[in-house]
C-alpha cells in the first residue's frame, strides 16, 4: 500500500467566505505537492464560480460563534460587509488571493473545476453564468468517476 | 539525514531528499537532481526558475511558494506546472538545493 496521496477531489458546498476558502486552499495545496486535484462546486458553493457572485462572497456573521460577535449585531445591515472587508484585509496580509484570483490560480495549476448538475438545474444556471475556468457541469455519478482511486474532501 | 554523492562531491540531504546545506550545491548537480524527479532535460526556462529559487533563498532564507513564483519569477503558474509537473516550488527547491518551501498558499 502506498503511503502517499496521489489524487484528491474537493467538494465545496457552502457559499460563505469561510465556507469556500478551505476547499480552495486544500485543492491548491494539493497541486503544489504534485497531487492531482479536482474541485466540485455544489449548492451555495456555486457562488464561488458564478460570475455575478464570486466577487461578492461574504463572511457569515449570523450563527457564527467563532466571530465572537453578538448574534443580534451580526444581523444588522452592513455588518456582514464590514466584517468581510476586515477579514479580506487580514487575508491579503498573509498573501491569500481573492476568490476570483484563487479560482484562476487553481485552474492554472491544472486542477479541474466542475459544477454540480443538480444544483445548476435547481438554481436555473447555465455554463454562461460561470467563470471560464469551469470545465463542465457534471452529475454526482460523473463526479465519482473523476474521484475514483483518490481521496474525497467535503467542505 | 543521509549523505549522497553528486558530481563527485558528498552532500547532506534530509529524509525527503532536500539539501541540508544549500552551500554544498553547485549548478553541475542540478541535471542529476532533475533526472531523479523525472525531468530529463533542464531548459533555459527551468534554469530561470532554479536561479530565482536560489536568489530568493539567499535573500529571504526560504524558498518561494508556487503563488510567489507565479507572481515574481517571470514564469506563469501554468508554465511552472508544465516545467515541474509534480509541484513546481517543491521540485525546483529540490533541484536547486534549497530547503522545501513552507507555505499554505
Amino acid at each position: 500500500m502506498s503511503d502517499t496521496i496521489e489524487k484528491v477531489s474537493v467538494i465545496i458546498s457552502k457559499g460563505s467566505l469561510e465556507g469556500i476558502y478551505p476547499g480552495l486552499i486544500m485543492a491548491n495545496g494539493a497541486r503544489a505537492e504534485g497531487i492531482e486535484a479536482n474541485l466540485f462546486f455544489t449548492f451555495f458553493g456555486l457562488d464561488a464560480i458564478t460570475r455575478k457572485r464570486f466577487e461578492h462572497v461574504k463572511v457569515s456573521t449570523v450563527g457564527n460563534p467563532g466571530l465572537h460577535l453578538p448574534t443580534m449585531l451580526g444581523g444588522v445591515p452592513g455588518v456582514s460587509s464590514l466584517v468581510t472587508h476586515m477579514m479580506e484585509k487580514q487575508m491579503s496580509q498573509v498573501d491569500v488571493p481573492s476568490i476570483p484570483e484563487f479560482i484562476e490560480l487553481i485552474s492554472d495549476t491544472g486542477a479541474g473545476i466542475y459544477a454540480c448538475k443538480l444544483s445548476v438545474d435547481m438554481f436555473h444556471l447555465t455554463m454562461a453564468d460561470f467563470v471560464p475556468q469551469v470545465k463542465d457541469i457534471i452529475t454526482v455519478g460523473e463526479f465519482y468517476e473523476l474521484a475514483a482511486g483518490g481521496q474525497i474532501i467535503f467542505t | 539525514m543521509t549523505t549522497k554523492t553528486l558530481d563527485g562531491v558528498a552532500v547532506d540531504v534530509n529524509d525527503e531528499g532536500f539539501f541540508e546545506h544549500p552551500e554544498q550545491w553547485t549548478e553541475a548537480m542540478a541535471p542529476v537532481l532533475a533526472k531523479e524527479q523525472g525531468i530529463d532535460t533542464l531548459t533555459d526556462r527551468h534554469w530561470t526558475v532554479l536561479r530565482f529559487m536560489r536568489k530568493e533563498y539567499a535573500e529571504h532564507g526560504t524558498g518561494p511558494t508556487v503563488r510567489v513564483l507565479g507572481k515574481t519569477s517571470g514564469v506563469s503558474v501554468k508554465e511552472l506546472y508544465e516545467l515541474f509537473p509534480k509541484g513546481p516550488a517543491k521540485l525546483a527547491a529540490r533541484i536547486a538545493g534549497i530547503p522545501k518551501p513552507r507555505g499554505c498558499i
